[in-house]
């Protein structure tokens, strides 16, 4: 139905960066919103909650896998990429001159990669 | 080329700030420019507050303590409280994103509703950490 609405005139080009950032913008989200939702339960039925306990929520493994570091580590990154899709439509959306847009999208990236290592180098120091 | 390329798009650029201001937005609007501010708050307070707070919770039993004592400051909880209210407002509204992706509620008397949903949920669950964080219970 909606490539009949589209016309015979469309121009089929490009390297679909958009399907793609749109696509990851929601899959991140769903990632985020089920581990949000995962450690908040952890939280509400650790009867005592504590260091040790609130510790644990990251650092427990199953099977000796660290399952809850990657778990986090997964989280974190998918935070990383949707902040970063996110904040770059806003600079993109507002921001008119091409030099103080690249400005600001670099320091982004740098604000996020800094935060990426920030967060990787606490979890996986436990 | 296509014929949007060859003619040049009309532009708006007679916009101020307090005639921005002066626009009255319907609800879902009003969701959607403060998903965008609240977004752009988590961002920015990333590394600069809830990360070092996370690293001292998890560290050490020492850093745990130091944590409590940083939340105990007033100024502190009020930063927290705003952040909350941030997070919550963003995961409210970016649920309700992700339903009208799958086509559902889409028409105008819905979006309207669900936009209502999400101020009742997230300011709703805001008072309720808040409440929490200021020690009432």
């Amino acid at each position: 139905m909606a490539q009949e609405l589209l016309g015979t005139r469309r121009l089929v080009v490009g390297a679909h960066y958009g399907t793609i950032d749109f696509i990851v913008q929601r899959v991140t989200a769903v990632i985020m919103a089920v581990y949000t939702i995962v450690l908040f339960l952890g939280v509400l039925l650790t009867p005592d909650l504590n260091f040790e306990s609130w510790r644990h929520l990251f650092t427990f493994t199953w099977f000796s896998l660290p399952v809850g570091q990657l778990l986090a580590t997964l989280a974190f990154l998918s935070l990383a990429w949707h902040a970063w899709i996110g904040v770059r439509d806003i600079w993109m959306d507002y921001v008119r001159s091409a030099g103080l847009r690249l400005f600001l999208q670099v320091l982004t990236i740098l604000w996020l990669v800094a935060a990426i290592v920030f967060f990787a180098k606490i979890l996986w120091s436990l | 080329m296509s014929d949007s390329a060859s003619k040049p798009r009309p532009q708006f650029r007679n916009l101020s700030v307090p005639q921005i201001l002066s626009y009255r937005l319907p609800l879902a609007g009003k969701s959607s420019i403060l998903h965008r501010v609240s977004g752009a708050l988590l961002f920015l307070c990333l590394p600069l507050v809830i990360l070092p707070l996370f690293a001292l919770s998890v560290t050490s039993p020492e850093s745990f303590a130091n944590m409590r004592d940083w939340v105990a400051n007033p100024l502190c909880k009020l930063v927290l409280l705003v952040l909350i209210w941030g997070f919550l407002h963003h995961f409210c509204a970016g649920i309700r994103y992700l339903i009208l992706d799958l086509h559902i509620g889409n028409d105008k008397y819905s979006a309207q509703k669900s936009a209502g949903v999400v101020f009742g949920v997230s300011l709703g669950l805001t008072v309720v950490f808040g409440l929490k964080l200021f020690g009432v219970w």
